[in-house]
């Protein structure tokens, strides 16, 4: 049945039409072209946990643990999830005051009202057992577990370094940390930071409106486990270094100490120490703030960053170099002139004389011939030759570059070469006699204390050193660097070393020698005396391996602004060190007791002393 | 399309597109209620205290009553039709009265443990009655009487149902504009319509003054280019369109700021963008766009939506429950419903404009026009083309009294039409 409307059933089917067309154009701009919607939805319904490996532990090469983890707790808020708190209640439970919680809450609101913000951080396991009971109670909080470093023992705080949180430029570098991570800021935690750190694992799970978790978002499908940090075999001996820290404890300083043969660094400190464990969780930032502002530099790791002229230790080195050139023999002499200052004692009739009395114008002379080798006519030509000689010696000594250690923030130091020079005099228009403080280690030349222990090194090994390093191998499969096994051969014959080490031990039971206070009964140590010059009073230097034959240990001791040279405060130090590690325990009673407990470190702040040449 | 599987010796010819339409939206429907509201500690299916099992209920009463409804002769309906829309204006009365208020609206009537909602009723109540008196023999449209008549049997029930404060299931009673088209209405009243609201949305969009001036510049582009020869009536005519327009533009921020209610004025910004809020007002529409823009092409797969799954989405089972389809379907799933809603819509015209009988004529018109404005409203709503009115999808939405009034609606009218042979 139709009448003269019946052709408007075509408008109103037209009109539907129309509708389902819009529909489905409008779905396809929502669903097709538009990616907005694809990762909203993903970042409001699915939240990312991060599972966080346990860090590597590590243990000293006797299997002692050093560092392991302990689990701490950060109670995290979300504001707007935050409802019927008593909060009397809560701040008396969680132990804060009310205005904290104000404070606290206040700042995770004006970060997200609905995502989560750690409201107080690590916890203890302690302090959260006490009120764990009661949490349910406290609507809009959740417990996130986190790790924190403890050090077994409060030892080797510059060697092991600390974590912290990552800062806005780890987070630029490395895409691998998020905000709030942890990183190793120093140490073997900054230097291993990727063996020790393992890898991140991720759960993703599905959030509903109010960010309550409702599962896994495609049944765990797209999760990842975390692998496990590796742990650091290191090559440190924990009682050594305990035992040198608690000799150190009231002094300035530093010690080194290497096993010769391998490269191996048994102890390495620096003084005043700290306990590692002050740098751990909560306590961290005012400790930090504290230790920073201390005026003696106890975070300063003067092993590796403290830079002095080496003082006499280096004629050692130069002694070497001149013997191999050939511009001495093991018999040359020289008069002790005075033409720079030395102390009173009869002339070096031999190299080896010369190492025992540290005779300065032997040296000078020596050094004279190294650098003025007579190549050529003109003095300033022949001294760039010999500069350049003598500086490529010195670089096979460890000496002018970073040892390429495995902590971070090593200095280099500086053996001076012809672009110094040139740069600092201008070109052909310095010699031997513009340089020669270079010939008892003053002047221009810088090491830091570990280029001095890797110098006793070589003279223990007769001519080469290993890298010195601190980790023998990490992880399951136990990997060894293989940098560490490299030998570094300064291509000096062993013989002339054999001079070195005769009068290093002179140094010590020689007539004569200046450090008679680094003997120990039943064990040869060979030795060297030194003073670092600076402002204040010089530094006390020695350097000792021992025994002679096979040695074991090869150490450098500084004592800050100690007047009295090496062999007065250095060297009975070292000696305690040696007896320590190669006895096992220290006999001298009286001897570890005296330099135990004395402190010959001038008081700080520091006035300038002044000067008197005195050099052993 | 006229599948006529039943044997010609039988009177009736069901046309079992639209009851094949029919099953397959309400079963589609339920898997997205089922999937709105799952989650692993309730996914047992027939669990009556949960939504998707209590639809299942609802479905069960749904289908029987369909098959009473195609059982029973059409006469009684449409003899009925008064008495039925007496006894729904009735509960609608009584439901200002004793009704329970959920969501601000007055719209339901406990009855023991279940709750009806006459409103749902009123619809095909109202549709029945409008059929019924245009259908009489001597009835002529052309009279005020009459047309006055007409306007009351709709604006009766729909205003009613405007204090119960269910706006939205008021709004549906514009959808009879459509039967009166065809039954003859001025297509002028439509285009007036559609003025109003093309002005209402430029009013509260751009500056008054400068629309009235675009207004003026059509009205004498229409005098002096479109017109070959001015009469002083086409005069006349261009200058009181323009007054009135003009008039209803001034009185749209009045109306906008004291008629409407604070909540039906934001979601006409949030829809404009005037109101950038996806955390307050524009939640609701802001989460939709997001579970369904995240559905993709072919959706996240049952039970994987994130979104809806996740409660991000308010309301998902009844007037929002398209966000499912379309996160958990995609742009295929979501194509094919509005495909298969489209099919059933135009197919319905179809079937009215085969009957024979003016009643059965009309109230097939009813039929698809009130389905229109649902679908119409409701996905365009849950798109961000329409602002948020509160009415459901037909056959899909979770609810009782809406899915059986669908059905009643949509039964009548299938059993009016497989007899739409027999002479009435």
């Amino acid at each position: 049945m139709s009448n003269k409307y019946t052709h408007r059933s075509g408008i109103v089917k037209i009109i539907f039409l129309a509708v389902g067309v819009i529909f489905v154009l409008r779905l396809s701009m929502l669903q097709l072209f538009d990616k907005e919607y694809k990762e909203k939805a993903k970042s409001q319904s699915l939240r990312n946990i991060t599972q966080y490996p346990a860090r590597g532990l590590m243990y000293d090469r006797n299997g002692n643990l050093l560092v392991y983890n302990e689990a701490v707790y950060d109670l995290m808020v979300i504001p707007r999830m935050v409802k019927d708190l008593d909060t009397a209640f809560f701040c008396r439970s969680v132990g804060i005051t009310r205005e904290d919680f104000l404070a606290r809450m206040e700042k995770a609101y004006t970060y997200s009202p609905y995502s989560a913000s750690i409201f107080l951080k690590q916890i203890s396991k302690e302090d959260f057992g006490r009120w764990e009971n009661v949490l349910y109670k406290f609507k809009g909080f959740y417990i996130s577990k986190r790790t924190l470093r403890i050090y077994d023992r409060p030892i080797a705080a510059h060697v092991l370094g600390y974590v912290g949180e990552v800062n806005e430029h780890d987070l630029e570098t490395n895409p691998y940390y998020k905000r709030g991570d942890y990183i190793g800021k120093s140490g073997l935690e900054a230097s291993y930071e990727e063996q020790l750190r393992g890898v991140k694992g991720k759960k993703i799970m599905q959030v509903d409106v109010h960010n309550r978790e409702i599962g896994p978002y495609l049944h765990g499908q797209m999760d990842t486990m975390p692998m496990e940090g590796m742990n650091l075999y290191t090559t440190i001996d924990a009682d050594l270094q305990e035992y040198a820290e608690k000799v150190m404890a009231n002094k300035r300083g530093c010690i080194v100490a290497i096993e010769p043969s391998t490269g191996e660094v048994l102890t390495l400190l620096s003084a005043p120490c700290y306990d590692p464990n002050l740098l751990v969780g909560r306590i961290r930032g005012e400790n930090f703030k504290k230790l920073n502002s201390d005026i003696s530099k106890p975070l300063f790791n003067r092993a590796l960053q403290a830079q002095y002229p080496p003082g006499s230790i280096f004629k050692v080195a130069q002694a070497m170099i001149a013997l191999h050139l050939g511009v001495i023999t093991p018999q040359t002499g020289f008069v002790c002139d005075k033409v720079i200052g030395c102390h009173n004692h009869p002339s070096a009739r031999s190299v080896q004389e010369a190492i025992k009395m540290s005779c300065n114008p032997y040296f000078y002379y020596t050094y004279r011939r190294v650098i003025q080798q007579g190549k050529y006519k003109n003095i300033y030509k022949d001294s760039q030759y010999g500069l350049t000689v003598w500086h490529d010696y010195m670089t096979r000594f460890g000496f002018g570059y970073r040892l390429p250690i495995d902590l971070p923030n090593v200095k280099k130091g500086n053996i001076p070469d012809t672009a110094f020079y040139n740069k600092w005099y201008g070109r052909e228009r310095w010699a031997f006699t513009t340089i020669y403080s270079n010939s008892i280690g003053q002047g221009e030349v810088e090491v830091v204390p570990l280029q001095m222990a890797n110098l006793a090194c070589i003279v223990a090994n007769r001519g080469y050193f290993y890298t010195p390093h601190l980790v023998r191998f990490y992880g399951p499969d136990s990997i060894r660097p293989p940098e560490f096994y490299e030998k570094h051969e300064t291509g000096i014959e062993r013989e002339y070393f054999d001079i070195a080490a005769r009068g290093m031990y002179d140094v010590v039971h020689g007539a004569g020698g200046t450090a008679h206070k680094a003997d120990i009964p039943d064990i040869d140590v060979c030795g060297k005396t030194g003073t670092a010059e600076n402002y204040g009073n010089d530094h006390s230097v020695f350097i000792a391996f021992a025994p002679k034959e096979n040695p074991k240990i090869a150490v450098a001791v500084y004592v800050e602004n100690a007047q009295g040279g090496g062999g007065t405060w250095a060297a009975p130090i070292a000696s305690l060190i040696i007896e320590k590690y190669i006895r096992g325990e220290v006999k001298r009673k009286d001897v570890e007791k005296y330099y135990t407990e004395i402190n010959p470190c001038q008081k700080l702040p520091l006035t300038r002393r002044i000067k008197k040449p005195r050099k052993r | 399309m006229n599948a006529n599987r039943l044997p010609a010796t039988e009177k009736k010819h069901y046309d079992w597109v639209p009851i094949l339409l029919y099953v397959g939206i309400v079963l589609f429907g339920w898997l997205n209620i089922y999937a709105a509201c799952y989650d692993e500690y309730h996914a047992q299916v027939f669990d009556f205290s949960r939504q998707h099992g209590k639809q299942l209920l609802w479905m069960g009463i749904a289908f029987v009553m369909a098959v009473c409804v195609l059982l029973i002769h059409p006469r009684v309906f449409s003899n009925g039709s008064y008495i039925i829309y007496g006894v729904v204006l009735l509960l609608l009365v009584a439901t200002l009265f004793i009704g329970t208020v959920t969501n601000g609206g007055q719209s339901w009537i406990n009855f023991g443990a279940f709750k009806l909602q006459p409103s749902e009723f009123a619809k095909f109540a109202t549709a029945l009655a409008l059929a019924k008196y245009i259908s009489a023999i001597d009835i002529d449209l052309t009279l005020p009487r009459t047309r006055l008549t007409l306007a009351l049997i709709v604006l009766v029930p729909a205003g009613l149902i405007f204090l119960q404060h269910d706006t939205g299931s008021a709004l549906v009673f514009l959808a009879f504009l459509l039967p009166f088209f065809r039954e003859g209405l001025s297509h002028y009243i439509l285009l007036i319509g559609l003025l109003a609201i093309v002005l209402f949305i430029s009013a509260l969009l751009i500056n008054k003054f400068l629309l009235m001036g675009i207004l003026l510049a059509i009205c004498l582009l229409y005098l002096f280019v479109w017109l070959s020869k001015r009469t002083s009536k086409n005069y006349w005519h261009t200058a009181i369109f323009f007054v009135v327009c003009s008039l209803f533009t001034l009185s749209v921020d009045f109306t906008f700021d004291n008629v409407l209610e604070t909540h039906q004025r934001n979601r006409i910004y949030v829809l404009l963008g005037k109101v950038e809020d996806p955390r307050g007002v524009g939640y609701n529409v802001n989460q939709a766009k997001i579970a369904i823009g995240s559905g993709g092409l072919v959706g996240k797969g049952f039970l994987n939506g994130t979104i809806t799954k996740a409660d991000f989405v308010p309301e998902q089972e009844t007037d929002f429950i398209f966000c499912t389809v379309g996160e958990e379907w995609g742009f295929v799933g979501s194509l094919l419903l509005i495909a298969a809603y489209v099919w059933l819509l135009v197919h319905l015209i179809t079937m009215a404009e085969r009957q024979r009988s003016v009643f059965s004529r009309f109230y097939g018109y009813c039929v698809a026009s009130i389905l229109f404005f649902h679908f119409a409203v409701n996905i365009g709503m849950v798109l961000g083309l329409v602002p948020v009115i509160g009415i459901p999808l037909p056959f899909f939405s979770y609810g009782g009294s809406s899915l059986i009034a669908f059905t009643l609606l949509l039964f009548i009218f299938i059993r009016q039409d497989a007899d739409r042979n027999a002479l009435i």
